[in-house]
């Protein structure tokens, strides 16, 4: 007989009195919201009776859903969504990272320049930043570059973090305007553009048919589902792996430990000092990464690339459910953030709202996110 | 109970700048013998603690765990020499559950070559888990219940069932009853006896005089940082303790201390 009540000395607990999973709760609010959306397009004169993400009168997607809506909302939260992955990992550790939007902007710099191609339409490259030994390398490079950019950011900012034990706030503060100069610097202001082929193909390509081999090209999932969807695809990828990494390994067990009681993790013998670095690199990669999608997808690199995604990305995190107090929260919960996040931008555009008005409402929801949160933790001190 | 030496401190010193909060400690704990430690507020019992639990780093002295000279560097030397302990701060992460909290910074893993990457092995950790509560006699409905959901006198079980679950050689407690209740402090008294059966040696710090003489074999009374009498149980009471506590008396073989 197998035991599944996982008690001692006798007892057992009521499983039909153990509590939802938080990220229960949040994924009933996202489809809440998807509710209220929907019925505001069908009760407000002004919409016509027209649905958020149903499509009724045409069917030349060949489904009744909106095909084309649901992708722009998974896409453009997938490249913050993946900044979130990392922002998630940092917040659960007990910091706050404020540079991930100015990381982007750096690495988007300087992976980009080493990726242009020589010849644009026969021209030489008119935005070249080095000389033609940087021109059409290897796709491997620009993508190694973004990505060690990336984590010697993070690094540093753990350093920072864990061995002067200065406030995660003003260290990554620190980090977030010294990253935008150097995004500045790098090229002068000036934008950088004209990638390889296959640089340009990281996002706007297809990553599925191209991992089965163009054997189902003609299939509609291929064409109406994975078809320039990379970013997403990238960001459900990652998500699973770090949904996994969070629950099932030692680096994501003490990641948790340290959030909830530094002190305790540090009698125990976790190097604190060394794991922080750690996830602040870590965070610093997935920025890396999200600005190579970026400036893949947009075929050019700007300074001002990323500029308050690390705010949108604490936010989709926040409205997941993780703690700002550290030691709560999950991956699911981040991705369950960002759809919410994703929904509410496409929803206020969908009721043709003024961007102003969007702006300001995102900033109500993230404060009502960190009060449900201290709501939450209250009831839970009373409850123990 | 045999003459063996668990541990050995000697002249066991502990300067923080120009505070003197611990000031050449010779003890002794033989084996499965419980010894309390007991002294006012900054006596120095949670200092000595510290240091020879590696949490701090000795000015001067010396340490022997079961005759061998040792030197820990970290908290995490002295648990795998042996020591365990209960901290007055408890030190369980809140989030994680009993088995997360019990295996902490010494998880059972496989797939080793990962790295920090490398897999909990959850089930074998759950067994141990069960296992060492039963071992200890604790009651916990759900160990998959999170750490912040349980009662003081869960948390402090949860504490004290680490030192049964890996076999320790010698189990320090730090006022484990100073914040629970009446039921609460009678199930952790039961569990110190319980070690006292099995022959586990103890040291145990404590306000608690009730307490200190149900459980104990001898008192060791700190004061301003020196240790002021080594006593007895059976030859002693309450008020004599007291009496070393405050000054008003000072141990025969301790006469120049304080």
């Amino acid at each position: 007989m197998t035991d599944k009540s996982h008690g001692t000395g006798g007892l057992t607990f009521d499983k039909s009195k153990r509590a939802w999973p938080n990220e229960f709760n949040i994924f009933i609010a996202l489809l809440l919201i998807i509710f209220i959306f929907e019925a505001l397009g069908q009760l407000l004169p002004y919409m016509k009776g027209q649905s958020m993400l149903f499509d009724f009168n045409t069917k030349r997607d060949g489904t009744i859903l909106n095909m084309a809506r649901i992708k722009i909302i998974i896409l453009q939260v997938s490249i913050i969504g993946i900044i979130a992955l990392g922002v998630t990992q940092v917040i659960i550790v007990g910091g706050i990272d404020l540079s991930s939007g100015s990381i982007v902007g750096a690495t988007a710099m300087i992976s980009m320049s080493f990726a242009q191609t020589e010849l644009v339409n026969g021209n030489p490259n008119p935005k070249a930043i080095f000389g033609s030994w940087a021109m059409d390398l290897p796709i491997i490079l620009p993508i190694a570059v973004g990505l060690v950019c990336g984590v010697i950011a993070g690094s540093i900012n753990g350093l920072l973090i864990a061995y002067t034990r200065i406030p995660p706030f003003i260290a990554t503060l620190g980090m977030m305007v010294s990253a935008r100069g150097v995004a500045k610097w790098w090229s002068k202001g000036n934008p950088i553009s004209f990638p390889t082929d296959e640089y340009a193909a990281i996002s706007n390509g297809n990553l599925i048919d191209g991992l089965t081999f163009g054997l189902f090209s003609d299939s509609w999932v291929m064409t109406q589902v994975f078809d320039g969807q990379n970013p997403a695809i990238y960001f459900l990828l990652l998500a699973i792996l770090f949904h996994f990494v969070m629950k099932y390994t030692v680096y994501g067990k003490h990641t948790y430990a340290i959030g909830s009681n530094e002190d305790a993790a540090r009698m125990s013998g976790i190097n604190v000092a060394w794991h922080k670095v750690m996830v602040y690199a870590m965070a610093g990669m997935l920025a890396g990464f999200a600005a190579i999608l970026l400036t893949s997808r947009n075929v050019t690199a700007q300074a001002g690339m990323g500029f308050v995604y690390e705010l949108d990305a604490i936010a989709m995190a926040v409205i997941g459910g993780v703690s700002l107090a550290g030691g709560r929260g999950s991956i699911i919960g981040t991705v369950l953030g960002a759809m919410i996040f994703g929904v509410i931008i496409s929803g206020f555009t969908y009721l043709k709202l003024d961007a102003f008005y969007q702006e300001m409402v995102k900033g109500g929801i993230i404060v009502a996110a960190v009060v449900l949160d201290q709501w939450r933790q209250r009831r839970a001190a009373m409850k123990a | 109970m045999s003459d063996e030496i668990v541990l050995k401190t000697e002249d066991l010193t502990k300067h923080y700048g120009g505070v003197h909060a611990l000031e050449g400690a010779d003890f002794e704990l033989k084996s499965g013998e419980h010894v309390a430690i007991m002294g006012d507020n900054g006596a120095g019992k949670s200092t000595f603690v510290r240091q020879i639990t590696g949490v701090e780093q000795k000015t001067r002295g010396r340490i022997w765990l079961y005759g061998d000279e040792v030197n820990f560097a970290g908290p995490l030397d002295a648990r795998e020499a042996g020591i365990e302990t209960v901290f007055q701060t408890l030190a369980l992460a809140d989030d994680l559950d009993v088995p997360d909290n019990l295996f902490l910074g010494r998880e059972m893993t496989k797939w080793n070559w990962l790295g920090p990457f490398r897999l909990l092995d959850y089930k074998r950790m759950r067994e141990a888990t069960v296992a060492g509560l039963e071992r200890t006699a604790v009651k916990i409905p759900n160990i998959r219940n999170t750490i912040r959901n349980m009662s003081g006198g869960q948390r402090q079980c949860v504490a004290i069932a680490r030192t049964a679950t890996f076999h320790s050689r010698l189990t320090i407690m730090d006022e484990p009853t100073a914040a629970l209740g009446v039921q609460e402090t009678a199930q952790v008294e039961n569990i110190v006896r319980q070690l006292k059966e099995a022959g586990e040696p103890l040291i145990l710090i404590s306000h608690n005089m009730r307490q200190v003489m149900d459980l104990v074999d001898r008192i060791i009374v700190f004061r301003r940082g020196r240790i002021v009498a080594n006593l007895d149980r059976r030859e002693t009471d309450g008020q004599d303790v007291v009496a070393y506590i405050t000054g008003a008396k000072t141990g025969a073989d301790y006469a120049g201390a304080a």
